[in-house]
């Protein structure tokens, strides 16, 4: 790093840029390997260790107090005191120098949980400032923000840069990189894997994140597509904080295909497919099951009507982890027969279910009845997978299926979402694995921005697909790059910061 | 009693020493693993103990020892127990303190150090005697009686006057007990029992009709109104994510104060007396004694409840709806996902709860008040939250602590009639177990209790 220079860490999730960043400011451990500053070796051991040597971090999280103002929170940790008492004054007239030197203008007395997100990331940037730091991290900053956000943000760190600060800016976003980096470097799984200055062409950075590793082969035949099963048209579904997750989305899954959705988390993937299975609220568009209309259902209608579904998270979503195995193995089942009556639960066809689907999907337990949380990962999602496949199914919504699952167990995976296909599903599979998408689907729809840029086969050379994900059309390279359309330009007033008071 | 061991040892040293502690020399049979841990260096071995519960070849441990190590182990069972006797140690204090002639005679310690320790041993051990007396059985009575001194409903009646009190307590930890599983805290038990006995007592009041229809009536009336009010808590909390707490707390006092204003009404207060009270309840109407005899108080209330503790653990274990309300309690992301309604289970959860709630309030008002009065239910629903934290929110806990409270409660009024302690202790005894429930850590650091053997193996598994 030199001094003022804005440094750009490119890569994919879990490519190990987040946790490079958080050995640098001393909350991971390095095994091997040494930090210079200044030419010195140092040893980082906590974030204070961290500031004396100049280094600030912004996370992707905040870490901030929503009930405290902005002065308070900036001298969190920091107290300026005075005979015992905080100099409170003394905070707010250290905010106002800060913000007013870097131009970041912020009201020092306003409380943290009545700003906008952009905001809270300066308030995060001054209190950094404010510790002396010449080094700034920030991780995945504008994961966060709004494009208008976005722009304010590049446009401080080129004005922090200009003060002589240097910034490593994580992101896997190719246009913000080209706009403000210096250098460029590319990490994919733990490793460096090039620099490249900001003038290289896209495709070259792309292809460099993006890579070519050892393609996963899931051994399948040929697709052989019936009827479409799955017909969303026009979608649009906002997130939690009210923004338009998904912008206007068409899609079609036939019986006995594969479609694969590949692209960088974090553009509406998870909102399309929540919306699909009635979990969260569509603002316009139709959602069609056989030619039923579904978009309006609730969740337990969608399930019964032969729709099976591997939630992205499991931990939250998909399983309740106090249950057994054997009851998680009926979550979703508990109402139909022979588990359920009326009233009452029937135990012994649960267990029974149990004992059956341990063996099929080789859940390694010492009984049904141990709690769900005690498994390893891979046996989890094994437990939903078992439970969504353990009914006739139209439909199957798998999201990020193997997150976080040994090899083992990703091949079983992925062969019973194919057994799936053959048995005439329609299968619909999210994944920010690129090789998953691409060794799974018969189909890929690349989204970017809520949009469905491009719907192509599997075997599209992979530096195609980087350039998709990263919202680049190669084909039409005339026309605009979705995002920069009339759509995105989404009003962000009313309701932003209490977009979550619904829950 | 100033142990600064760890409570908390790794498993392998726990089950190591309590291999070794000296009470069980004689139980350690000579079998090579159990033997080998009685080496310190033998830990190791340990991490193979949790394969031992169901390997065939290895002897079975006796049943005897099993017990042993169980009972003096960081269990839930030994805990509340210890709390018990802890509370009580705190209630004798207490009583020496608050005693005027007993705690003269302290000055005296040092010169009469055996009448200090005689006297105050016999005081504790009087007034703890007459609880008892007051609450289980009086051997005396039991004794006059044999010489046919006396009746056999005397012989019966401390224990009536523990399931008189007992049934509404059962009731109102239910209320509690039932939402807490769906992770629901219902401080709204009072309102609803409130609510409960205005249903109830209204319909007990108001006619007079045969007691097969009247009876039923009355207490499908007071589930009602108590299950409204709870339902209520449950509609606003889906609806507008309010905090249950805040909400139950409100409407208790509502409640409360309806109740107060409800009883002046003219076509419900007693025009022959001038202060605050409700005509009085018909006979017809009120809740049939077990034995029907004027010293005998205990009513079918406390059958009702032994019978909603019933379908509330069948509800737990087998009911559809009562797996919902686990999932639900559980992880409502999961349960969503899953296609469980949440807020629909959310709604019905507290409607349960206002109607246990309401059923605890009906037990009081059809059972043993005369009429309703302001303070009919006294802190019923308040001791509900109590009774459910000491049954650990299981329904067979809850009637445990139930039947223990309600017994506290009998034999702390033989208690102030008999020693003259007041029975204002017995608050403060059942709040110390309660306190000493709820800090197990201290439990197990007075006692020195060690973690089981077998607790040990199952955390073993866990992280395995």
């Amino acid at each position: 790093m030199e001094p003022g220079e804005i440094h750009a860490l490119l890569g994919e999730n879990g490519a190990g840029k987040s946790t490079l960043m958080n050995v640098l400011y001393g909350l991971l451990q390095p095994d091997e390997g040494e930090i210079l500053v200044d030419g010195a070796p140092v040893r980082i051991k906590g974030p204070g260790d961290a500031i004396k040597v100049g280094i600030g971090m912004v996370h992707q999280h905040f870490m901030l107090v929503p009930v405290f103002s902005v002065a308070e929170n900036v001298m969190l940790g920091a107290e300026p005191a005075r005979g015992g008492f905080i100099d409170h004054a003394g905070a707010v007239k250290l905010v106002r120098e800060v913000s007013e030197r870097y131009g970041l203008p912020l009201d020092p007395n306003a409380i943290i949980e009545d700003l906008p997100i952009g905001i809270q990331q300066r308030v995060e940037i001054v209190k950094a400032l404010t510790r002396e730091v010449d080094l700034l991290i920030l991780d995945e900053p504008t994961a966060v923000l709004t494009p208008q956000e976005t722009d304010e943000l590049l446009q401080v760190m080129r004005g922090l840069k200009a003060a002589g600060k240097s910034i490593v800016f994580i992101t896997h976003k190719l246009r913000e990189v080209k706009a403000v980096a210096d250098r460029i470097t590319v990490i994919r799984r733990g490793r460096t894997v090039g620099t490249a200055d900001p003038t290289a062409p896209e495709s070259e950075l792309a292809e460099l994140m993006v890579g070519r590793s050892v393609v996963l082969e899931v051994p399948k035949d040929e697709a052989a597509p019936g009827a479409p099963v799955l017909e969303v048209s026009g979608l649009v579904v906002a997130d939690d904080r009210e923004h338009r997750a998904v912008d206007g989305v068409d899609l079609v899954v036939r019986g006995g295909e594969v479609l694969g959705i590949a692209g960088v988390q974090g553009n509406g993937q998870t909102e399309l497919v929540e919306s699909i299975m009635g979990l969260r609220p569509s603002r316009a568009g139709s959602v069609h099951l056989n030619g039923e209309p579904i978009t309006t259902w609730h969740t337990r209608d969608v399930l019964r009507a032969g729709v099976g579904y591997v939630p992205e998270d499991r931990s939250v979503d998909g399983l309740v982890k106090e249950f057994s195995i054997a009851e998680n193995l009926v979550l979703d089942l508990y109402r139909s027969a022979p588990f359920g009556g009326r009233f009452s639960l029937d135990l012994d066809a649960i267990d029974a279910q149990a004992e059956q689907k341990i063996a099929e999907f080789d859940v390694r337990t010492q009984s049904a009845h141990q709690p769900v949380g005690a498994l390893s990962g891979g046996n989890q999602q094994k437990v939903i997978v078992a439970r969504e496949m353990s009914r006739p199914l139209q439909l199957l919504i798998a999201a990020q299926p193997t997150r976080g699952v040994d090899v083992g167990s990703i091949e079983f995976i992925h062969s019973r979402i194919v057994a799936e296909r053959d048995r005439g599903a329609a299968v619909l599979v999210v994944s920010s694995e690129l090789d998953e998408v691409v060794a799974l689907a018969d189909r890929v729809a690349v989204m970017y921005r809520g949009r469905v840029l491009a719907i192509v086969a599997p075997d599209t050379p992979r530096e195609t697909l980087g350039l998709l994900m990263a919202g680049i059309d190669p084909n039409s390279s005339s026309s605009t790059p979705a995002g920069s359309g009339a759509g995105e330009q989404e009003p962000r007033g009313e309701g932003m910061s209490h977009g979550e008071a619904a829950s | 009693m100033t142990s600064h061991e760890p409570i908390e040892q790794e498993p392998a040293a726990t089950a190591a020493s309590a291999d070794k502690s000296p009470a069980l020399p004689a139980a350690a049979p000579a079998v090579p693993t159990v033997a080998a841990d009685q080496y310190p260096g033998a830990a190791v071995k340990v991490e193979e103990k949790p394969a031992r519960h169901r390997t065939p070849d290895e002897p079975k441990r006796s049943f005897a020892r099993t017990f042993r190590e169980e009972l003096w182990a960081d269990n839930s069972f030994t805990v509340t127990l210890l709390a018990i006797v802890l509370a009580l140690i705190c209630g004798a204090i207490l009583m020496v303190v608050g005693n005027a002639d007993v705690r003269d005679q302290w000055q005296y310690l040092f010169y009469q150090p055996g009448k200090t320790l005689g006297d105050t041993w016999e005081f504790v051990s009087t007034a703890y005697a007459d609880m008892f007396k007051g609450s289980i059985v009086n051997p005396d009575t039991v004794n006059r009686w044999y010489w046919n001194m006396t009746t056999w409903q005397q012989v019966l009646y401390p224990i009536s006057e523990t399931l008189t009190n007992a049934a509404p307590l059962i009731f109102t930890g239910l209320a509690v007990a039932v939402p807490f599983r769906a992770g629901l805290f219902n401080i709204g038990g009072q309102g609803q029992a409130i609510m409960g006995a205005i249903g109830g007592g209204t319909i007990g009041l108001a006619l007079s009709l045969p007691e097969v229809i009247q009876v039923p009536l009355g207490v499908l009336a007071g589930a009602l109104l108590g299950g409204l009010w709870g339902y209520l808590v449950g509609v606003l909390k889906a609806r507008t994510g309010a905090h249950e707490v805040i909400l139950t707390i409100m409407l208790n006092n509502i409640a409360f104060l309806f109740l107060g204003w409800y009883i002046l009404q003219s076509f419900i207060k007693d025009p022959n007396r001038s202060d605050a009270i409700s005509q009085p309840i018909e006979e017809s109407g009120d809740l049939p004694q077990l034995i029907p005899d004027p010293l005998l108080r205990a009513h079918y209330g406390i059958v009702l409840a032994l019978l909603a503790a019933a379908g509330v653990a069948w509800l737990l274990k087998r009911g559809r709806f009562g797996f919902e309300l686990r999932a639900v309690g559980h992880n409502p992301h999961a349960a969503a996902t899953a296609g469980i309604k949440v807020g629909t289970t959310i709604a019905l959860t507290m409607a349960l709860a206002g109607a246990l709630a309401g059923l605890g309030g009906t037990s009081v008002a059809l059972g043993t008040a005369p009429a309703l009065t302001v303070d009919m239910l006294g802190q019923v629903g308040f001791n509900g939250i109590l009774v459910a934290l000491l049954g650990r929110v299981r329904p067979w806990g809850v009637v445990g602590a139930g039947l223990l409270f309600g017994a506290l409660q009998a034999g702390g009024n033989a208690m102030q009639t008999f020693s003259g302690v007041s029975v204002e202790l017995v608050v403060v005894i059942q709040a110390l177990i309660v306190l000493f429930v709820a800090a197990p850590a201290l439990v197990k650091s007075i006692y020195r209790l060690r973690r089981s053997p077998a607790a040990a193996a199952q955390a073993g598994l866990a992280k395995g």
